[in-house]
This record gives C-alpha cells, structure tokens and sequence, in this order.
C-alpha cells in the first residue's frame, strides 16, 4: 500500500515537530475513509493536532487519550473522513519507529514518524504494522499536490 | 439479557466483517465483551493480554462514561446501550536515548528556570544522592531540580514528620514548616522526627536540628504560627507544592483554598486509628478536596486522633506516601495521585483505590466559582474559635480542687466518665460511673436519680460536649470538670497516671 500526503499535510506536521520541540509532537491524519480493508492507496487530506498527554516524559513519549480519539472520530461521524493514522516526532532522535512505538500500535492505522533534530525538523517516514503484526515496516509515500478546481 | 450496540474502532472492524458496530447480548459490559470475543476469536489479542484482564491501551466507554469510573466490567447495560471500544495511542522515541546536553525538557512547573541557572552538584552531593542520581527518571538534572525546589508542610506532627524526614533526605532545598506546638511525650510513639531529649521543646526547632544533622543543605523555614486565613497565602505562596498534615478541618479547608487560590498541588493525607487516606489536590487538573467533601462533618462527628487514637506506624506510612508523591510532582514523573484516593486499612493491610471527579458545582474550583478568597473556617467548620468561643463558658464547669472539695463531703455529686472503655483502663476516678459519650443519649436515664452530676473527660472538650446534652434534656445540677482528669491528675491527685 502507498500513502499520499499533500504538501500542506507535511509541512503542517514539520510545523508542529518544531513547535514543540524539545518535545514531541502528536495528531491524527485523516482523510477519506478507506473502509476496514485499506485499497492500494490510502490518502491523508489533513491533519488534526492533538496535545502531547504523556505525564512523564514528553521528550520522548507522546500520548493521545482514548477520549480525544474518540472525539475525533465522533466528529468525522456522517462524513467520508475518518482517522488514517497519527504522527509524532522524534526529537533529537531518527524518523523510525522504536520499540515502544512498536509495543504500542495498532494494525490497520498509519503511523508517520518525523525527526527533529535541534528543533529543525528532518527526515519523516511512514510505518505500518506488517500482518503478522509483530514487527513495523516502512511504506511508500509520495507527496502529491491536491488538485486545485479550475477557476 | 438485553443487546447492546458495540462500537469498534477502524483497526478491529476487519475482525467482525468491516462493520463500524455489531450487535451483542449481555447484562454487563464483561459479558458484552466476552461474547464479542467468543463470536470473533481474532479480537482477543487486540482487547486482552495473557491473563484475560483488558489491555492497557484499550479503554471501554458505556454510551458516554468510562467503565472505568462505573463499575468497570461488572457495569450493568441496559438495551439500547452502546459500548465503544476504544484505543490509547502512545509511542515515543527509543527508549536508551537521552536529550542531548543543554537542551533540557521543559518542565510544568515553573523552577525549571532556576534550575538551570543553578550551580551543577557538587562533590558532596553526588555522594549523597548517587542512588538517586542512578535512576534515569531523576539524574543529575532531577536532582538539581529536588535541590531548587520548595516544600511547605502544614502540621509537624504523626504525618509531617516521616515526609519532613524524606523529603530533607531526598534533597528538596528549601522545606517550610507551619506548627505552634510543643514536643510532648504522647507524640513520641510516631512523631519520629523527635526525641526523648525534645520533650518540652518548641517542635520547629526540634525538627529544624533533626533536618539540618540529616541534610545540611536543607533550608528549613520555621513558621511557628496558627495557619489562618490572615496569614495563609502569604505563608504558602512561596513554595512549590503543599503537604496537608493537620489533625482538624477548619486548617484541612483553609489549606485546600489557598492552595487552590494559589494555583499549587495539595498532597493530602489524613489517618484516624488504622485507616489512612492520601491523594494529591490539584484544582487545574483534577478535584480539590471541596470537590470530594463540600462540607465538613458536623463537629464532634468525627473525633481527632487525640480522642480515638491512632497506630503510630499509620502516619509513617501515610507521610511517606504523601513525601513519594511530592517527590514525583516535582521531578515531574509518573502518574501523580490526581483524582485518585487512596484508602488504606492497616488491620486488613490492604490499599484500595477510590475515582475522584471534579465537581463542576464545586464553589471554588468548578465551572461557577463563588468562593474567590479565604473564609473564616473555624466557624465554617462548626467549631467556636478560641478567642471568641461564646458557648465554652456558656457549660458550667467545675475546677478540680472544687470537684476534689465535693467529693469530700457528704452527698458527693454522681461522676460520669464519657471518654472510651480504653481511657478508662488507663485511669479513672474512683466512684466515677462509665457512659462513654457516643452512648449518654441512649443511657441518659441512669443519671435521673442523681441530685448533682459532675461529668469529666480527659481533657475536658468531651465532658463539655456531654454537659450541653445534659442541660438540654432537662438536667439542671451538672458540670464539666474543667480540664478533664488531667488536670485533676495535675492540681489534686499527682499519683493519677497520666496519658
């Protein structure tokens, strides 16, 4: 499968990364929803911020309460959106997931992972979970521009 | 059985065919939910771990509630009921790696500015705190912040003094104490900041040699005063978080207020016999202790330590508590007791958990504030202040060398004794008649055949109490023994025990 961000939803997420760094910054990627058995490709329209909730440690944890969630995906209720995936960065630190990302993930959901180094945001990858669900691997993703209607 | 709506979140639909919601029959959620998992096996591993608890990272909502603050998985479900399933998302960087030299995370609290203009540890300190120092969760950069930071202490008794203890030995650099007493030899059997030698002693500066020989570094500040609305903020405001150790409500409630007023954590503990109580009041992110209890209890509902005892390993554990959780707050680590109580019984030795909500009507820290200053809490809280007690002398009492005069002659007055079975076995008078207070409304007609009563306690707060009862229902010839047998022990009988 391949995911397509537009060029806003990147520089929307290296904006954030550099936001709060030195900590980490997290939200939902949304976009249209895919149904429960993701096609080919699975494009991300926009992202929704969210507050990093980790109590201990926001340089290297982040954390999204299942009520934020869940108010997310109420509000998407009725509409063709739904959340894709999330994103977080990694401060000081490369764009692959980490073990504890890993232990903590779900199947099906996206996860983008952005470095910033020195408060500069960096590389910036996208993971999945592999079917045995045991192990993340990166997936391909390209940037494409939205189509813009005609005036 | 009634069938309920259960809703999946994207990442398990493709376990139940793709659908948003399925279906289920059960009386409780627990049910709902293993029957889900009986239906489709694969989603058993995603909502439960090895030992068929719920998985951490996965939270059950009934219509709009956490189970979590219901009944958890025994929470009945009505029909029509929709039980949502859904995930917490975490991740972080790996987990060995630490934020390069020089750029520190920032903290909540508002020190973290003078810590990093602080001197580094020196030699000595490193020594000291090396176990500390170890932990990754503290560090140097902990430490330093432990060494910038303030505590005050309201109360330097049973709890105050094992979290002054650990608190001094843990490196918190400045620690501020509230107390006006004196070191009695009744407060030696769990006030272990003190010793034998302090008896008589103003306690504060007991307590400050104790901290000082502990931890010179320490910063002790003295405030031997009576906490009270005049002088509270002023007297909190300095200090970073609040340790509530006082044995009485109205300095329980002025505590809460400024502390909310202020915008500080309030790490609260209180004991009584063997149960203890502890959670920490932050009003900016959970319940204060208005939240939890709006109003005192009725005085003389709830007896004080001095009237119903206490273990003396209770407050030990209870002020250690409280000194693990400032410790926490201000490293900021770990989960802080916000909205959480803890119980503790030390005769089941078992800890238990109560959910702690903010109350939205809450008259200081809810969503239409009423309260925006400090009141007066003696009178709040039912108990007559001591400078303008009008009902102490509205209670005839007698003076000891008076009862001792009365009962020399003939037809002596009836004595009463209303303090416990167990003040009685220390001592009592002889002749005295046994009616412990919480029993004189139902036994009360033993005392009609008597000409004059004389009722006394131990020190003469209960007898008060019981002589207002007396007067109430009709007794006209009764007294209070001013100042209870002690201080009869004191002027007539110095053979009496004391206690």
């Amino acid at each position: 499968m391949k995911v397509v961000f537009p060029p806003t939803v990147v520089r929307d997420i290296r904006r954030h990364g550099e936001a709060t760094y030195p900590e980490e910054c997290c939200g939902f990627l949304i976009g249209p929803n895919g149904g429960a058995t993701p096609g080919p490709e699975r494009r991300v329209r926009r992202t929704i911020p969210a507050e990093n909730r980790n109590e201990s440690l926001r340089s290297r944890r982040f954390e999204i309460p299942p009520e934020e969630l869940r108010q997310v995906e109420r509000g998407l209720e009725g509409t063709d959106e739904a959340v894709l995936g999330f994103y977080h960065s990694h401060p000081d630190h490369p764009a692959v997931p980490s073990q504890f990302d890993q232990d903590h993930a779900w199947p099906w959901y996206t996860y983008v992972v952005l470095a910033v180094v020195g408060g500069r945001s960096g590389d910036f990858g996208a993971f999945e979970l592999d079917p045995d669900e045991r192990r993340f691997s990166p997936v391909p993703w390209t940037v494409e521009p939205v189509a813009v209607p005609e005036r | 059985m009634v069938s309920v709506q259960v809703r999946l979140p994207s990442p398990l639909r493709s376990f139940v065919g793709g659908a948003a919601v399925t279906d289920i029959d059960g009386d409780t959620v627990g049910e709902v939910l293993s029957r889900l998992v009986d239906r489709h096996r694969e989603l058993e591993r995603h909502l439960f771990g090895g030992t068929g608890q719920l998985r951490n990272f996965v939270s059950i909502y009934l219509n709009d509630e956490d189970i979590r603050h219901l009944q958890r998985e025994s929470t009945p479900v009505r029909s029509g009921d929709v039980v949502s399933i859904v995930p917490a998302i975490a991740g972080g960087a790996p987990a060995g790696a630490t934020p390069p030299a020089g750029r520190p995370a920032p903290s909540e609290l508002p020190l973290a500015d003078s810590v990093e203009t602080s001197p580094p540890l020196t030699g000595d300190q490193l020594r000291r705190y090396s176990r500390h120092l170890l932990l990754p969760e503290v560090g140097v950069r902990g430490q330093r912040r432990l060494r910038a930071s303030k505590v005050l202490l309201v109360g330097a008794g049973g709890l105050g003094s094992p979290a002054a203890l650990y608190l001094a030995a843990a490196g918190v650099g400045e620690i501020g104490l509230v107390d006006f007493d004196r070191v009695e030899a009744s407060n030696l059997q769990r006030q272990v900041i003190y010793g034998t030698h302090d008896i008589g002693r103003p306690k504060l500066d007991s307590a400050r040699d104790r901290l000082k020989d502990l931890n010179p570094d320490v910063v002790v500040r003295m405030h031997e005063v009576h906490l009270s609305s005049e002088n509270a903020m002023e007297i909190l405001r300095p200090y970073d978080v609040i340790v509530d150790g006082t044995d009485n409500f109205p300095t329980r409630y002025l505590v809460n207020d400024a502390a909310v007023l202020l915008g500080k954590p309030n790490v609260y503990g209180s004991i009584y016999r063997f149960e203890g109580q502890a959670s920490v009041f932050d009003a900016r992110k959970g319940p204060c202790y208005r939240c939890l209890y709006p109003e005192p209890p009725p005085p003389g509902l709830v007896p004080s330590c001095a009237e119903g005892g206490v273990l003396g390993v209770l407050p030990g554990i209870v002020g250690t508590i409280q000194a693990t959780e400032t410790v926490k707050l201000l490293l900021g680590v770990g989960e802080p007791l916000v909205g959480r109580l803890l119980l503790f019984d030390a005769l089941s030795l078992r800890f238990r958990e109560l959910r702690l909500r903010k109350n939205p009507d809450c008259v200081l820290c809810g969503t239409h504030p009423t309260q925006t200053g400090l009141i007066d809490y003696p009178a709040f809280c039912g108990v007559p202040s001591p400078a303008t007690a009008p009902e102490a002398g509205a209670v005839p009492e007698i003076a000891p060398e008076g009862l001792a005069a009365r009962l020399a002659q003939e037809e002596p007055p009836l004595l009463v004794d209303v303090r416990s079975p167990s003040e009685w076995e220390i001592v009592h008078l002889p002749g005295a008649t046994l009616i412990p207070l919480a029993e004189l409304p139902d036994r009360v007609t033993e005392l009609t055949h008597a000409r004059e009563v004389v009722v006394y306690c131990h020190k003469g707060n209960r007898s008060g109490r019981a002589t207002r009862l007396l007067l109430d229902l009709g007794f006209t010839h009764v007294a209070s023994l001013r100042g209870g047998i002690e201080a009869y022990a004191e002027k007539v009988d110095p053979t009496l025990p004391r206690y």
